[in-house]
């Protein structure tokens, strides 16, 4: 990797202010932007590290009933404290590995916005509000496509607010190598209606699968998906599996998830 | 029962201390004093002529030393290949120069263009990236049958065209072969690909090169399977140093699987380096730079034939493969897909005609050589997929087809040119239903459909050609070296000893096995001897480790120089016994006169050995140090029975291995727990090659699965617990240990064993899947299902 500084502020304020350095970049668990880094293929001036900085840290409850998890809570951390919403614990507990889990924040995760990461399903599946320094983001307008997002440059994740759905599941099928989502299907049923969102599959990045949750919103079951099917066109294509293989995939997990939601 | 620590003893292995605390001593922790670092600046284009390469920005960045371009080459020889193929017609393979650094043109991404050696390696890294080098880009040769189309672009301008060799084998089968399928009963056909994979061993490569002025002597430290054969090679070929000049080392290294077999350009690079710069170089690669730099295995595209009479006996096997070299002949390329393949093709049957024809073919890839098994696992793997295929089509048991057509009287001299000494693989087979519980499959198989899985059962045998190999044979077949193996064994005044060997330890656990063998033969204890391997200024010769052939190769030069070390141990002990030579017995380390209670313990011996003040000076030397060179009078041929057992998600496509059993037979086993280990590696590679490992390049050279993100290792929770058995024992009836070797085993046997299970999951459900390509990934299983 290349030269840069590092600064570790305790407080968001510290840290929006040592953003505005040109070229600087917000570190969470570093699990995408250490390697990046050390194939020289991103060269910061500074780095920003976002773990010392305790109100940022931790998972509890909010007014509303909501799960609020810090920006820089580890997957680990949200694994184990995340009892009141069992789907999205479950979800942080089979991301990558212990040393991914125990360095990966969920804030580096959505900001990020990896095209095969589990969080982005979890919270666009959630309806979930990504807060920031500045304000709060729906999850239908934060994803923006693959590692695209609505944060302005310098812009933190302090925390974000799960709603705890009745009854949710997160189906995983892994890519052989990496061990991403080669898709995974994030379902969740609010008194509202269902969510469904898919990450891993498409070359625009997670997306809810509208047809799904209309068909679930009326029969929360497994068969309600029978003979819904999504195209496989825009979905990646690549060594380990097709467009057609994917948009297969999304509707078996979708199943699975239903049939597994509690 | 075996004695504790001799042979047939579970000894623990003693390396383990070193190697499981982190006190190991691999490549990269030898920091030399003024050590300098080197980083290679690859090529990241498969194919292109070099317009320039400009090095002055890069030659004043802070802390370079010296940057390094493919013209300080140019009077340096190219890096050998240690095989010569004559094609079919008799004519010398196609033998392309092979630089230390590009000379003109870069032919795979990886290829080394320029090196800088620098105080650090960020520096250098730094400084390389100030190279400008200007590439005028050339169509990439990727695929294997496009490279041999007429007008397709060369890879080596030089040469005639993309043909490294046409071979047949053997050439006077060929007319009796075409007429027996002509004549048969039945034909059964399947093409195949073997998979490209990437060794991966866990330690990457290292080298660090080291030269003394004042005595003008080299010293090159390597991760390598072999320093005598990298002296050799990189000595009078490449650099032309004399090898009293020449010291290579290579010390604890961490697995090689073929790959470390090989002489590399950065050898050769940092022990050149290490002189030109006057100060130790030292280069330790990554893993990006492993995936596009270590010599890669298998990548054979097939067609195979198998005729059958009336009866369903085999009556003649037919094959066409092309094989994939690379851009660059490594250094026993040639050898894999002929020597190592072609004379494995009769596999465990009396099949009577056999043809195999070969091209190999270069392309803009990194070179192909030896990985785990080396041409064993292609062969067997094609033989045992199509027979398993003829079984379906006949409509007969696929074990019952196997037995019919087995071996079964030995010495059995093959169609394809070598002889079988023994074995007994109805035996193995029995072992093997008896382990996997045949019996039971069917319910296994409802429990499955129960929780909507489909279950298959794969089943095949497999035999190798190991203890490589007999110097006046591999000669004739184009070998450039012999492929004996020596020891040394020298016994210190107080009796213990030191066994230098040529064979090299990886991962092997010779450290332990061998000195089981020693302990053994003397009747002392196993810590008494010391097994010292992998520098070639402390060991006389050595061929190194490959082909499972240490203990068969390696042990048995060890066996000839302990037996030297009795003998004349022996004559001592009559001289302070004062009886005849011919009355003295060795037995749990003590020479005693035979009918007499008179005895001298093994120390009283070896110290009068040292210290010669009673000793039979007029008869025989002080002293106790012998060397043998052993060279084997044929092959070993281990040989197995396989079983898989898999579950398919058919909404998936996703392959589980639900029970796996491997009945092989080795000969005799010299330490039960260690044969069992490497066993259970090999297994872990076969199956990673038929479920996970895709070596994948597009059509413009760039390998695709550059990365672990996209190139999938075999992890823990991939595997199933085996089941593993070495009870059936025909011993090797030509060398003194009767052992036969069992390092490739695992990674030869079980990749048709999972693929012929998969085949049989998904016809139990009806579908029409004769084949599918490895590795049987998620898509591709679901694509067959649903194709």
């Amino acid at each position: 990797m290349y030269n840069f500084e590092f600064a570790k502020p305790s407080s968001v304020a510290d840290a929006v202010a040592a953003l505005g350095d040109e070229d600087a970049q917000a570190l969470g668990g570093g699990q995408t932007l250490i390697p990046t880094l050390k194939q020289r293929l991103a060269s910061p001036t500074k780095l920003v590290s976002l773990k010392g900085i305790s109100e940022m840290q931790g998972v509890c409850t909010g007014d509303d009933g909501a799960l609020c998890i810090g920006g820089a809570t580890s997957h680990a951390t949200v694994a184990a404290e995340a009892g009141a919403y069992p789907a999205l614990a479950s979800t942080a507990a089979h991301i990558g590995d212990p040393a991914v889990r125990n360095r990966g924040t969920i804030g580096g995760s959505l900001a990020n916005n990896d095209p095969s990461a589990c969080y982005p399903a979890a919270a666009l599946g959630s309806g979930a509000t990504i807060v920031t320094n500045s304000r709060e983001i729906a999850a239908d307008d934060y994803f923006q496509g693959m590692f695209t997002t609505a944060l302005d440059e310098g812009e933190i994740i302090t925390e974000v607010r799960f709603p705890v759905p009745e009854a949710a599941n997160y189906q995983k099928f892994v890519q052989p190598a990496s061990r991403f989502a080669l898709v995974g299907v994030f379902v969740a049923k609010y008194a509202d209606g269902v969510r469904v969102a898919i990450t891993g599959a498409s070359n625009d990045g997670v997306f809810r699968w509208a047809e799904a949750e209309a068909a679930l919103s009326a029969n929360f079951s497994a068969n309600a998906i029978d003979g819904l099917s999504l195209s496989g066109d825009d979905m990646i294509n690549d060594l380990h599996g097709t467009g057609a293989y994917r948009a297969h995939l999304c509707a078996v997990m979708t199943k699975r998830a239903v049939a597994a939601a509690s | 029962m075996p004695k504790d620590g001799g042979i047939g003893a579970s000894s623990k292995r003693r390396e383990d201390v070193r190697f499981l605390t982190g006190v190991g001593n691999y490549t990269d922790d030898i920091n030399l004093h003024g050590q300098a670092h080197v980083f290679f600046l690859r090529s990241d284009v498969a194919h292109g002529t070099l317009t320039s390469v400009d090095t002055s920005a890069a030659e004043g960045m802070p802390g370079v030393v010296k940057v390094f371009t493919g013209a300080d080459f140019e009077g340096v020889g190219s890096i050998p290949c240690g095989w010569q193929v004559t094609d079919k017609h008799g004519e010398p393979m196609q033998e392309p120069a092979h630089p230390v650094l590009a000379q003109g043109k870069v032919r795979h991404v990886g290829e080394p263009i320029a090196a800088v050696v620098a105080e650090t390696l960020a520096q250098a890294r730094d400084a390389a990236e100030a190279i400008n080098v200007d590439i005028a880009e050339l169509p990439a040769v990727v695929d294997m049958k496009d490279a041999l189309k007429d007008g397709a672009t060369k890879v080596h301008d030089d040469l005639n065209n993309n043909l490294c060799y046409d071979w047949g084998f053997v050439e006077e089968n060929k007319a009796a072969t075409d007429k027996a399928f002509e004549d048969a009963a039945h034909v059964t056909t399947l093409e195949l690909i073997n998979n490209r994979l990437v060794a991966n061993p866990m330690e990457p490569r290292v080298a660090v090169g080291d030269y003394a002025r004042g005595t003008d002597e080299h010293t090159l430290y390597t991760t390598s399977q072999n320093p005598h054969v990298i002296r050799l090679l990189m000595g009078a070929f490449v650099l032309g140093i004399p090898e009293h000049k020449l010291r290579v080392v290579a010390p604890d290294v961490g697995g090689g699987f073929g790959t470390k077999i090989f002489h590399y350009q950065e050898e050769a690079f940092c022990t050149f380096a290490a002189k030109a710069c006057n100060r130790p170089v030292k280069w330790t690669s990554s893993r990006s730079e492993a995936f596009i730099s270590d010599a890669h295995g298998r990548d054979h595209v097939t067609k195979i034939e198998l005729a059958l009479d009336a009866d369903n006996n085999f009556t003649a096997l037919r094959t066409e493969t092309h094989a994939n070299m690379g851009a660059y002949l490594s250094t026993f390329a040639p050898s894999v897909p002929t020597w190592l393949h072609g004379t494995l093709m009769a596999g465990n049957y009396k099949t009577p005609l056999i043809y195999v024809n070969v091209k190999a073919v270069f392309t803009n890839t990194v070179p192909v050589d030896a990985y785990r098994g080396a041409g064993r696992p292609e062969a067997t793997f094609q033989l045992e997929r199509v027979v398993d295929k003829a079984a379906r089509e006949l409509g007969v048991d696929p074990i019952a087809l196997r037995r019919q057509n087995f071996i079964t009287e030995f010495p059995y001299a093959t169609p394809v040119a070598v002889e079988y000494d023994t074995g007994d693989y109805h035996a193995t087979m029995d072992k093997l239903e008896e382990m996997g519980d045949f019996a039971g499959f069917a319910a296994r198989r409802a429990e499955s459909e129960k929780n909507g899985k489909l279950r298959g059962l794969g089943v095949n045998c497999y035999i190798e050609a190991c203890g490589i190999a007999p110097s006046n044979l591999v000669g004739q077949l184009g070998a450039r070296a012999g492929l004996y193996e020596s020891a040394t064994v020298r016994v210190n005044a107080t009796g213990g000893l030191v066994v230098m060997t040529g064979s090299h330890s990886h991962g092997q656990g010779h450290e332990t096995s061998f000195a089981q063998v020693v302990a053994e033969m003397i009747g002392i204890d196993e810590s008494m001897i010391e097994i010292v391997h992998g520098d070639t200024s402390k060991v006389p010769m050595g061929m190194g480790t490959y082909g499972s052939r240490s203990i068969a190769v390696g042990g048995s030069a060890m066996v000839r120089a302990t037996e030297k070390i009795i003998n004349k141990a022996k004559k001592i002990a009559s001289h302070l016994l004062e009886a005849s030579e011919t009355d003295i017995e060795l037995k749990d380390g003590a020479f005693s006169v035979a009918g007499t209670d008179k005895s001298v313990a093994w120390g009283d011996v070896t110290l009068a050995a040292y210290v010669p003040h009673n000793y039979p000076l007029e008869d025989i030397e002080p002293g106790l140090e012998e060397t043998a060179f052993y060279d084997p009078s044929n092959f070993t041929y281990p040989s197995g029975a396989y079983a898989c057992e898999v579950e398919v998600d058919p909404d998936t496509g996703k392959v589980s291995i639900e029970r796996f059993a491997a009945a092989d037979d080795f000969g005799n086993i010299i330490n039960p727990m260690i044969v069992t280990g490497q066993v259970h590696g090999g297994l872990a590679q076969g199956i990673g090659q038929a479920l996970l490992e895709n070596c994948a390049y597009d059509e413009n050279g760039q390998l695709l699965s550059a990365s672990y993100m996209d190139y999938a290792m075999p992890r823990a929770d991939d595997l199933p617990m085996f089941s593993v058995d070495h009870s059936c024992q025909t011993p090797c009836t030509h060398n003194p240990l009767g052992v036969k070797g069992c390092g490739e085993a695992g990674a030869i046997g079980s990749p048709p064993a999972v693929v012929n299970a998969v085949v049989d999951a998904l016809q139990s459900a009806g579908k029409d899947v004769t084949h599918v390509d490895m590795p049987l990934s998620p898509d591709r299983v679901w694509a067959a299902m649903n194709g």
